[in-house]
Parts: structure tokens; sequence; C-alpha cells
């Protein structure tokens, strides 16, 4: 099981687009950023269009640029799950001042919202201690240690019910077989969580686990941890590279790398045609000038990006992909054009035309 | 007709069912106490009832009595934020209103985590706010440990300030979005919050919810708690249901407005209550009664006796007379409640004294000290009784405490509300979009918190 086929495929939905100047963009509907309606429109045009997983980043601190404030990612997942009815829902939350018993449960309760769809990115918050007034500012090492435990201590809490701990036994008069609740008894050097859960096992056990793979901090809690990794990387033979490390890892780790999916995020900008397009990154850019991608990026055309996906899955350079719209109401429209065929779905290739000249 | 330009007008909440053993999960008709489809059905009655707002109460750590995790109730409740944004999405008027306690949260991610309600529920979110000083459940947080009594309302206060001035925060024109000159907002103004438990500086991340910020709701009953309620809440949870007693109770707390330079009507108090209906008044009473005996089975009734004795009374026969022994005071014996009998020789003493008078069983004992106010009648019976209640002062309102998950409304809903609206002391429909809209209260003004307490 080299990769899922076909390539999974997620979308993260960051504001008005990932583009700190998308917002003044006459299409950005940067006025409804705050309105439940955004999110909603929004998840269910890449729910329609046939997209995976919606990855919801969050952060307690203020954009440096651009448009201003971020609601809660996972009130938005929560305000989206009975809009929406198949898209994985991924919103981050930050281990580094949550509570591990909070977050289970927000995620769990997710999960029952969604029924079955919900799933958690971890991360970590940097310059944030002073918001909290609490504890001092950690540095990347100790924020993916306390976060490594945290993970752990949240799939601890969704298994201390067991699936069938619910008993309803009327003649005994007892609700729950106790047996079948666990305490955790997590002791850390960060925190300690005694358990159990107080919200009963959700829909999928475990929601799946999303972490960045950035530095070495984060990739050995990926390894460690995830069920979905997710990558940067300038090409794909870079990526294909990162991909195969990391499944040396989880191995090693004593994971079944197969079990693990590895998304490759792609920086995108849609448009009908490549010259649009690139005019209206320039526009961009001539608004508020950005550092070069970080990553693989795709400015053109839906069908230049689906040449993208397709060599990804050919050279196993990803299990998945992360899109991530320099203006997310610009990528709505050619997303479907994206999504596999039903032949793409059954792992078929396109037959060519027994007609068509060799 | 009534006069509707005089009466009072009654204000209506509907807690969801939860962790506690007036909450019958015995019954055919119970159903699940965590899928959503749960929620849904709950609060789509409540707003089809033009109710105020749909409750649901929070629990941070599993019950035990005698150091085992207690089996008798319904256990397993979801996380109140999650389930509150995700109703939004299926009511439109309905205000959504959560427990969440002030001594296992942060400031900052409360205010972030309830003006993302407000903001994403159109103006329906209201917090109650509630303390604990419980080592027992801190075992769940890395905050831990024990918060002496004193303190906790300290922190709660705080909590609740540190959460305004967040809010307060951003100008409440910050944002421009002008795509022409490329300005999205105002520069925001960094918060800053300074007490004996908190040092808060920042910027915060969302402008101003449509409420201002969410309704506050009080539960405690002891004089911090009064105070506190008067001091800073806009509705208060009464545990005070009797009609001379909520009287008194009410009188008590809207005459501490005005030290707060508070108006009476800035405040609603909305006691919790119960109710059974039949077509007669004496079907009625008789629904309550078999209502009585599922809520508390034999096993609940020992669990009960147990409470106050100290001990282990399982070998007891519930149908038999209270035990001859005498009570040990083990204040351990039930964890993650409160506890009520301080004295439980005294308890014990009255117990023997009432089962006595009355030839009670144990069963038929508990069943007659446990039981909290409620309306049973005929709709058209509950329905004036409830607005006397109003009318007369003892309450603005009521919290309505369904038996049964998710369908227990439904009744309430068909029969009593329409009486209600006839005897012209209940909307017939919302006039507002907001929860603050729907309870009379007043857009609370900006930049009426200190920012900077003296520490």
């Amino acid at each position: 099981m080299p990769h899922p086929t076909p390539l999974l495929l997620g979308l993260e939905l960051s504001g008005t687009g990932a583009h700190p100047a998308s917002w003044r963009r006459a299409d950005s509907r940067a006025e409804d950023l705050f309105d439940a309606r955004y999110w909603v429109d929004a998840l269910r045009a890449a729910e329609d269009a046939g997209i995976d997983l919606a990855f919801l980043p969050d952060s307690g601190t203020l954009q440096s640029a651009g448009a201003l404030g971020r609601l809660d990612a996972v009130a938005v997942a929560a305000r989206a799950a009975a809009a929406t009815r198949r898209i994985g829902l991924i919103p981050q939350a930050s281990v580094t001042h949550s509570e591990p018993f909070h977050l289970s449960k927000a995620i769990a309760s997710l999960d029952f919202a969604a029924t079955g769809r919900a799933g958690w990115e971890v991360s970590v918050a940097a310059g944030e201690a002073s918001l909290y007034g609490r504890k001092p500012e950690q540095d990347d090492r100790s924020r993916w240690q306390e976060a490594d435990d945290a993970v752990e201590v949240v799939a601890r809490l969704w298994d201390s019910w067991e699936d069938d701990a619910e008993i309803r036994d009327a003649a005994t008069g007892r609700f729950i077989d106790r047996e079948r609740l666990h305490y955790i008894d997590f002791a850390g050097e960060h925190f300690a969580v005694k358990g159990p859960s107080i919200t009963p096992r959700p829909p999928q056990g475990q929601p799946p686990v999303a972490v960045r793979a950035a530095d070495p901090h984060s990739t050995r809690v990926a390894v460690r941890r995830a069920d979905l990794i997710r990558i940067a990387a300038p090409d794909l033979e870079t990526a294909a590279a990162t991909r195969a490390e990391l499944r040396s890892a989880i191995a090693a780790a004593g994971r079944d790398p197969n079990r693990v999916r590895v998304l490759l995020d792609i920086d995108i900008h849609l448009a009908d045609t490549a010259d649009t397009a690139a005019l209206e990154v320039a526009q961009l850019e001539d608004w508020i000038a950005t550092p070069a991608p970080a990553t693989v990026f795709h400015i053109g055309t839906a069908a230049g990006l689906r040449d993208i996906l397709r060599r990804i899955e050919t050279d196993c350079a990803a299990d998945g992909v992360v899109l991530r719209p320099l203006a997310l109401a610009a990528a709505l429209p050619h997303l479907q054009a994206l999504t596999p065929t039903l032949r793409e779905r059954l792992g078929l290739p396109r037959p060519a035309s027994r007609y068509a000249h060799a | 007709m009534p006069d509707h330009r005089i009466r009072k007008q009654i204000h209506l909440a509907a807690h969801f069912p939860g962790v506690n053993h007036h909450t019958v999960w015995t019954d055919p008709g119970s159903g699940s106490q965590i899928d959503f489809d749960s929620f849904v059905h709950l609060a789509r009655t409540a707003e089809r009832g033009l109710f105020d707002f749909f409750f649901l109460a929070e629990g941070l750590r599993l019950r035990e009595h005698r150091d085992r995790i207690h089996d008798l109730d319904v256990v397993g409740r979801p996380d109140t934020f999650t389930v509150l944004n995700a109703l939004a999405a299926v009511t439109t008027r309905l205000g959504l209103a959560g427990t969440i306690n002030t001594t296992f949260n942060e400031p900052f991610e409360l205010a972030k985590q309830f003006a993302s309600l407000d903001h994403l529920s159109g103006g329906r979110a209201a917090w109650n706010a509630v303390t604990s000083s419980d080592a027992f459940t801190g075992e769940n947080f890395r905050r831990g440990g024990y918060l002496e009594h004193a303190k906790r309302y300290t922190r709660a206060h705080e909590v609740v300030d540190a959460t305004r001035a967040l809010w307060d925060s951003w100008p409440a024109d910050a944002l421009v979005i002008d795509r022409e000159r490329g300005i999205f907002a105002q520069p925001i103004p960094q918060a800053r919050f300074v007490s004996d438990q908190f040092d808060i500086d920042g910027q915060f991340v969302l402008p101003r919810s449509p409420q201002g910020y969410p309704v506050q709701i009080q539960a405690g009953d002891s004089d911090e708690g009064r105070e506190f309620a008067a001091a800073k809440a806009d509705v208060i949870f009464s545990a005070h249901g009797e009609l001379e007693d909520g009287r008194r109770f009410y009188r008590d707390v809207k005459d501490r407005l005005a030290k707060y330079g508070r108006a009476r009507d800035d405040l609603k108090i909305l006691p919790s209550a119960g109710f059974v209906l039949g077509d007669t008044e004496e079907e009625a009473v008789e629904h309550a009664r078999h209502i009585r005996r599922q809520q508390v089975t034999p096993q609940t009734a020992i669990t009960f006796l147990e409470q106050i004795w100290g001990r282990d009374l399982s070998a007891y026969d519930p149908d038999g007379p209270l035990p001859d022994i005498d009570p040990i005071d083990d204040a351990n014996i039930t964890r993650g409640r409160v506890r009520h009998a301080r004295d439980p020789r005294a308890v014990a003493e009255a117990w023997r004294a009432k089962a006595a008078a009355e030839n009670l069983s144990i069963r038929e004992l508990i069943i007659a000290t446990t039981t909290r106010q409620q309306f049973v009648g005929t709709p058209r019976q509950v329905a004036v009784e409830i607005d006397h209640y109003v009318q007369s002062d003892a309450s603005d309102g009521f919290v309505l405490v369904p038996h049964l998950t998710p369908a227990g409304l439904d009744e309430f809903v068909d029969r009593v509300v329409p009486e209600l609206q006839s005897l012209g002391s209940f909307r017939t429909e919302y006039t507002g979009a907001t929860l603050r809209e729907h309870l009379g209260l007043r857009h609370p003004q900006q930049g009426t918190t200190e920012g900077v307490r003296a520490s």
C-alpha cells in the first residue's frame, strides 16, 4: 500500500486566503469573515467539489499583516458540522496553554456532532505566554515535548471509555459498566491528568491526529503520534525523499508506515488561464509583497494543478496534499476540476481511444 | 383579553437533562444523552416554543461513590462549546448557554471561545460561570490541586473582568475594510489586565461580537454568589423554586443591584423547575408519582442513604426501614457533586423521625426528601401556576428541566406554551435577534470594565 488511490485532497481555509492581501480582492467577502455563513459556504463548496479534508488554522496572536482576527478553529468546525455531510473537519488546536482534558472532549464532541468526521491538527503556541500570564515562554523543544505528552493524554482519554461502556441495565439499575471506564493516571513533566474522560468514546474511537513536521521537534511528535503528517517541500523529489525518511522513522518507532498519510502542502492560485492567474498573483504581491513560498506552489489553471497531482501520485511524492489557496474565493470555483473521476477512484487509468493514432 | 402591556413577560429556558438521578434513562422513551441528534431535538423544540435559551451543564470529573465511579445515573457529557456551536447551525433565534468553569480555564482562551460562539451564532451566546475549589476535579487539569474557597470567587471575578477587558479591547468601529486604501482595521490596542491572579498583556484576536459580550449567568447561592450575580450577572439560576422562598430570594438579590449602579430589570432570576403534565390533575399527580419511582430506584435510594450514613449499606432492603446503626462522618463518600449534609447525625435523626411519623420505607423516604420544585397538573394549571410565580415576583421565569432525553420538552411546548400565550405573559414570536434582546437586557457599554486592577 504505497499510497491511497486516489490522492487525499486537503484544503486549508485560512481567512480570506494564505496571501495577506487576499482580503483586498473584490470577491474576498472580507466583511463576512466573522460570520458563520462565510465559513459554512466555503466548507460546503469544498465538500461539493469532493475535497476530503478541511484544515482550519488557528492562532492566539493577531496576523502581522492583512485581514486581522481569527475565530476559534474548533468552534468553526463545530459550527459547520451539521451544515456539511462528508468533508473531514480538522481544526488546529494548540496544546501549549490549553488543557488536554478540554481538547480531548472538544474533539470527541466534534466527532459526535459531525458523525465521525472530526480530526485534530496539533500545534504549539509561540509568543502567547503573555496572553495567559501563567507560565514563562517556552522554547520549541519544550513546547513539542509538552505536545508529545498532550497528544498521549488526549488519546488515552479517548480510550478511557470502552466502546460498550454504556450498558443501561435496568435490572441492576446500572447505566454504565464502571469496569469499562478507566483512569488514565498520566503524570508528565508539564501536567498530570487522572481521567477518565467525561465524554464517551467518540464515533471514530480515535479521531485522526495531524501534525506538521516542520523541524526535528515537531517531526519527532509526528512520527510517534500522527495519523496525518503535513510536510512542506520545494519540489516533488524532495517531498518523495522526505516521505521515505518519515516512513523509515515511523517504522523505527514501531508503527506501521502504511497507517500514516504524508500530506504535501501546495500553495495555489487558480484561474481560467495561466496568464490571468499570474496577473492576479502579481496584483496580490503589489498590494503586499511576500517571501517566496516555502513549499511546492502552482499559479495557473486547475488542469495544470491536476498534472502536478498526478505526478505526486505516480512518483509517490506524498499520500495526499493540502492545498493552500492564496485567495480562497478565487480557488473555490476551480476545486471541482481537481477531484478524481470515477475511474480514478477505482484506480483504473483513463484508456487511450482505440481509434486514436499511436 | 388580558392586558399585554402590564403583564410581566415570562422568560423560559430549556435545560438539557443530564448527570443526576432526575433524568430517567430506564424509560422506553429515553434516548441518547450524547448523540448530537438528541441536542438538536431539544434545542429545536425549545426554539419552536420560543424559549429564550437552551442550557447545557458541564462536568469535569466523573462522580464517585464509595471510591468507585457512580454508575446509576446518566454518565457521559459532551464539550459545552462544541455542542453550542454545532447547535447554532440548526437553530436561528434560540440563545445558547453553557456552563464553563472559571477555575480550570484561562481568561484569554475563554474570551476567544465565547467571542467565537457569539459571532458564529449571530449574538446568542451565554456563559454560566461556575467555580470549583475541588482538588478532586483538579486532578484532571494542569492547574490541578486545590483553590481555597475564598480564592475561587476572587478568581471568578477576575476571570470575568479579564474576559471583558479582552472583549472591550477592540474599538467598536475597529473594522474598516477599505479595499481601495488597503486598510482592513484600525490599529488594535494592547489589552492589559493585572490582578491578584492574572497578568495578561497582548492583543485580542477578535472584533467585538454581536452582543458586545455573552449574556452572563450565575448559579451559586452563597452570599458571595449572590453578590457576584448582583455585580456582574445578567441571569441568575436560582434553586429557590417555592413561592415564598422564591419571593424572598428575588427581593434579596434585586435589592443588591442598586449598589452596583444597576436597575432591578438588569438581572433576570430564573429558578430551575421540573414539570409533569396530565389531561386531568389526578392523572398528572399519578404520572408524577410514577416518575419519582423511576428516578429513585432501589439502588439509588440506598446510594442516597449511604451519602448520609457515610458507609456501605448495600445489605439493607430499600423497601424496609432505615438502618438502626449510626452514621459516620465521611466527607468523601461521594465526590464530584455538592455535598448537602454537613451534619449527618442530625440528618439521620430527622429522617428517622419523618419515616416513623409517616411510616415510610427507605425508598419512600428518599422519594419524599429529594423531590425538587416541579409543576404538576393539566397544561392550563401549570401555565397558570408558572404565571402566578412570575407575576408575584417569585421569579422572572424558569429554567425547565425535563426528566427525559431528548423528547421531555415536547409536551410542554405543544400544550403549555399556548396556554401561557393565552394568558398574555409569553411571547407569540421572537421580536429580537440576540439573546440579550430576548431577555430585555441592555447592550453592554464598552469600557465599563476596569482594565487594570491594582494587585
